[in-house]
């Protein structure tokens, strides 16, 4: 067993039925991989990790990692975390979602659990489509892809989840791909220590519901892709108008230090007692 | 109620609103998180969590995004550890329905309050109703048990919240709490007792080693042990249908261990849930079945009808789901005719009727006006009988 494979093994739940549910191909097992890289590389301890997933197959990570993990509703994993959190400021929350849970149904949640600053690290699996339920068009889906629902072509414009955040004000807000995983585990990382809340946009490849309706010929094609077009924020700004058309940048683009929602709240707190005393 | 002694307890009286004496009863139940969303008319309740919780010992009071939101927020804080709650009305209740049905799955205690206003729809947010008890029961979907409470007056008010906290955590399970605009806005003196007065019930924690700990084992109660996130126990919780580690599953024995046990629990302790109150009862010909504001008017209708020398009872529902059939049975002695007063189309009614018409003619007296059912209303009802 590599050292990798074997820091792995450690934060996995072996009383959990494996296989996992993941199509060979899959971004997600990456995700997970680097997720916990990123809590053994901080040291946290596994009793002070809450993972809170939505649902999809990004949601059922939760169900294969040895923390305190609760599988949510539908876009309303930010919810649950919130409560948690504030509950309990001691615990890293990190919320697992995927695109069309945090930003269809669950993006109210988003967006106000970004105004909050609220100290939770939200992971946003994006794979431009639902996969579980079978292929259908999310707010991710690129203009002119095809889904089941969008058989003649995506009209609509992709949510840019970067933007999103940053305007929503969150503390911290990067974006990286399944096929740059060390930069990716850095931002899982960066999110994860840094007050206040942390938006990771991740980009996640999936064959079986969006590769395949949409010429990549296997999930191998689709990491090419990543390669060659999830392109550093640094060599994107220097682009052209025409040469940035369909690349992605990737990288950070937020790094804010405001004090969380818990953090503020506890002062706030401690002002109260403060005057009730004197 | 739930008091410890029989004599006149320790504490203070209070000129309050239905809605000042829920947020005071939670207080005394313990409740530390509040998550919500402003909606009239129980937005009383938010504003005082919002000015207490966060003066008291680890009080956390969020305003949230919307009332899925809010529910969720609750969740999270009950799995935490917290006593958490939150208040509604009908359009928000709506809402919370997805998460109602979350909390009845993963066992999640929490209380809902919903003081009903006149629906569907935006309806009539300033004026009484009582449409929202069926959706109390049915509401999230899927087959399951839940407990639903009422309170008639601004006492049973301060009780029956402290009696949903209790029933919550005692029977992990979400409590839905039903009052209607009447109750939540008469103001009237009320006693509150000091919070030792009260037996106040906390979930169960588990006792053995992590490693022994399954989070949905089956036990004498038919209530596994509960621990706060982050306590050493580490488990999954899922709103899809699990095995005793929590972990998904699609195996009929499982799915069917944890449905029934899902009911059993609940269906074991009735005597416990059921909470009926009486008045006039012994004799009656005709008895009265109501609950919320409209058992106050029926109290009066009841004593009118008694001046009248028509012998009339009442029986006041404060739990209305799983619906107390067998205090209610027992209740109904000699009676010839029962009444059933509410403002709805008879929505308890049904429920009498399915549990009483063999041995006596039930009939429903509705009303949809916005308006409440008065005394007199009653009275002459009884005496129609
Ligand atoms: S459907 Fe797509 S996202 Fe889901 S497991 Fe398969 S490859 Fe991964």
């Amino acid at each position: 067993m590599s050292h990798v494979t074997e820091i792995i093994h450690q934060y996995l739940r072996h009383n959990k039925k494996f296989p996992h549910v993941f199509c060979p191909g899959c971004g997600h097992g990456i995700v997970l991989g680097s997720l916990i890289r990123s809590v053994h590389e901080l040291g946290l301890p596994k009793d002070d990790v809450a993972v809170v997933a939505g649902i999809g197959c990004s949601g059922r990570i939760a169900a294969y990692v040895d923390f305190n993990t609760i599988h949510s509703t539908h876009g309303r994993a930010l919810t649950f975390a919130t409560g948690v959190k504030m509950s309990n400021p001691k615990l890293h929350v990190i919320c697992i979602m995927g695109d069309g849970d945090a930003t269809a149904i669950g993006g109210n949640h988003l967006i106000h659990a970004a105004r909050r600053n609220v100290s939770i690290t939200a992971l946003v699996l994006n794979n431009n489509i639902y996969g579980m339920t079978g292929g259908q068009c999310s707010p991710t889906t690129p203009e002119g892809a095809s889904a089941m629902t969008t058989p003649y072509g995506q009209l609509e414009k992709a949510f840019d989840m970067v933007e999103l955040g940053r305007a929503a004000g969150a503390n911290y807000v990067a974006r990286g791909s399944v096929f740059q995983a060390n930069m990716l585990e850095r931002f899982i990382r960066t999110a994860i220590e840094r007050p206040g809340f942390g938006l990771v946009e991740i980009l996640s490849p999936c064959y079986t519901q969006f590769g395949r309706k949409n010429h990549f010929k296997t999930p191998v094609d689709m990491y090419r892709w990543l390669k060659e077009n999830a392109v550093p924020r640094e060599s994107w700004e220097k682009m052209t108008e025409e040469k940035r058309r369909g690349r992605i940048p990737v990288g950070e683009f937020a790094i804010n230090d405001a004090p969380g929602l818990e953090q503020r709240y506890a002062e706030m707190a401690a002002r109260l007692k403060e005057e009730a005393e004197r | 109620m739930s008091r410890t002694s029989a004599k006149r307890p320790k504490g203070r009286e209070m000129f309050a609103l239905g809605n000042e004496a829920v947020a005071e009863g939670a207080l005394i139940a313990g409740c530390t998180f509040y998550g919500g969303y402003p909606i009239t008319p129980s937005s009383e309740i938010m504003e005082i969590m919002a000015r207490e919780l966060p003066r008291r010992e680890s009080g956390v009071f969020l305003q949230m995004e919307d009332e899925i939101a809010s529910l969720g927020a609750v969740i999270g804080a009950s799995l935490a550890g917290r006593k958490a709650m939150t208040a509604t009305s009908g359009p928000g209740f709506s809402l919370m329905q997805e998460h109602i049905g979350y909390a009845c799955m993963a066992e999640t205690p929490l209380v809902v309050v919903d003081v009903m206003r006149g629906g569907p729809s935006t309806g009539l947010p300033t004026s009484p109703a009582q449409g929202d008890v069926q959706q109390a029961r049915w509401g999230t979907h899927g087959d399951h048990p839940i407990i639903v409470l009422s309170a008639s007056n601004v006492q049973e008010c301060l009780e029956m919240t402290v009696t949903s906290f209790n029933m919550a955590e005692k029977y992990r399970t979400p409590v839905i709490l039903l009052l209607d605009e009447i109750t939540a806005h008469t103001r009237e003196k009320i006693f509150v007792p000091e919070p030792d007065e009260f037996a106040i019930f906390n979930r169960t924690v588990p006792a053995m080693p992590p490693e022994w700990y399954k989070p949905f084992e089956e036990t004498v109660r038919g209530v596994p042990p509960m621990p706060p996130l982050g306590s050493g126990y580490r488990f999954h919780t899922t709103g899809l249908t699990h095995d005793v580690n929590g972990f998904p599953t699609q195996r009929p024995d499982e799915i069917e261990d944890l449905m029934l046990r899902l009911f059993r629990k609940i269906d074991q302790f009735y005597p416990d849930i059921q909470l009926v109150d009486d008045h006039q009862c012994e004799d009656a010909e005709i008895i009265v079945v109501a609950y919320g504001s409209v058992a106050r008017s029926a109290r009066l209708g009841v004593d009118m009808a008694r001046e009248s020398g028509v012998k009339a009872g009442l029986v006041s529902l404060r739990t209305l789901f799983p619906f107390p059939r067998n205090p209610l049975i027992q209740r109904l002695g000699a009676a010839r005719a029962v009444i059933v007063p509410e403002m709805n189309m008879g929505q308890i009614s049904r429920e009498v009727k399915r549990v009483a018409s063999n041995r006596v003619q039930v009939r429903a007296l509705n009303r949809i006006d916005g308006d409440i059912i008065t005394p007199t209303q009653i009275y002459k009802a009884i005496s129609q009988a």
